[in-house]
């Protein structure tokens, strides 16, 4: 018997990033542009995709898979628009991985023009699992506090989109708008953010035209 | 807690690797965890405890290298770590820095016993 010592260097998260680079490709090719949304639970996802699909639905076919630990509960909701939906329970996992999503792939329409992927709600195992998007947005209720993004750096400095929602419920709230921008945009320069309210329908309009035209950017390089 | 899942593929890659090489017995495995790699050592360590029962690794010793989180500025070249994440440069306030170190998340190395 001898010792004997193995160079590896492998990426512990390699596997989840071989998959989502293929179905970022499988995706960018069909000319789908995929968004994932990653927030604490009860930030308001479903209730902002609920108001994006009502914009966007008239001109626009939208694909959206939804994962939660348990129940059907979202995406009955995003059903009940006439928007097709996959529920993925991960039966008690904190987060979506890119095989779970590979699974569903071949089920999403090809003539979709988006795929919302509304992720578990949890702002730090998300963070490290790449599902093949082209745009990650991380979503800020203003009940969670301005203070959020430091101490969660991950889930911010992945994201592209900053997404603060709720903004309606600012004014009985100490919520800086400022701060939290700064903050976030400390840790992430290139941080693109929205404040919106589902309730009010604030902001809405501003997010789905920025989903356009990363839509029409998206096609433009595959023409 | 996605250090589990994390965990468990670790253990596919050690049984590929020993296959690889033969070898009876895994030692150590020496993992590199980043500041901003999103995982807690601590919660590795645990795991790796709990999935090494009755496996090729189950005496192996679990290394962790904490890696800080350390960018450079490319405006002035300067380097430094930062812990609080922050991307502005500590000497001229720029805001264009190059990631060096701190996300990634490596299994570095396995010492096996081999015939």
């Amino acid at each position: 018997m001898k010792k004997k010592e193995v160079l590896v260097l492998e990426d512990l998260l390699g596997s989840n990033k071989k998959i989502a680079s293929e179905i970022r490709n499988k995706l960018k090719e069909r000319g789908i542009l995929t968004i994932n949304f990653l927030s604490s639970p009860g930030a308001g996802k479903t209730s902002l995709l609920e108001k994006i699909a009502r914009r966007l639905k008239p001109q626009y076919k939208m694909s959206v898979i939804e994962g939660d630990i348990e129940t059907e509960r979202d995406a009955d909701r995003i059903r009940a628009q006439g928007i097709p939906a996959w529920q993925i329970t991960t039966g008690g996992a904190c987060h979506l991985e890119a095989k779970m999503v590979g699974k569903i792939l071949s089920q999403i329409p090809s003539d979709s023009d988006f795929l919302f992927i509304e992720n578990v709600g949890n702002l730090v195992c998300p963070a490290s699992y790449d599902l093949g998007e082209s745009i990650r947005c991380v979503l800020l209720s203003t009940p969670e506090g301005d203070d959020k993004p430091k101490k969660y750096p991950k889930a911010f400095s992945t994201s592209q989109c900053l997404i603060i929602t709720k903004s309606d419920l600012s004014s009985t709230l100490p919520f800086d708008f400022d701060r939290a921008q700064k903050e976030a945009q400390s840790i992430n320069p290139q941080l693109h953010t929205f404040i919106t309210s589902a309730e009010k329908e604030k902001g809405v309009e501003e997010l789905a035209n920025f989903f356009l035209s990363s839509l029409k950017n998206l096609r433009k390089k595959n023409a | 807690m996605h250090e589990l899942s994390i965990v468990a593929n670790l253990f596919e890659t050690l049984k590929e690797k020993a296959r690889e090489k033969g070898a009876q017995k895994i030692l150590m495995v020496k993992l590199k965890v980043g500041a901003l790699s999103g995982v807690v050592p601590e919660f590795l360590e645990t795991a790796f405890d709990s999935y090494k029962k009755g496996t090729l690794a189950s005496e192996a010793q679990l290394k962790i290298e904490k890696v800080p989180f350390r960018i450079q500025c490319q405006d002035c070249q300067t380097e430094m770590t930062r812990n609080d994440f922050v991307l502005i440069c500590s000497q001229c306030g720029s805001t264009n820095l190059k990631t060096l170190s701190g996300t990634e998340l490596l299994l570095e190395k396995i010492e096996m016993e081999v015939e």
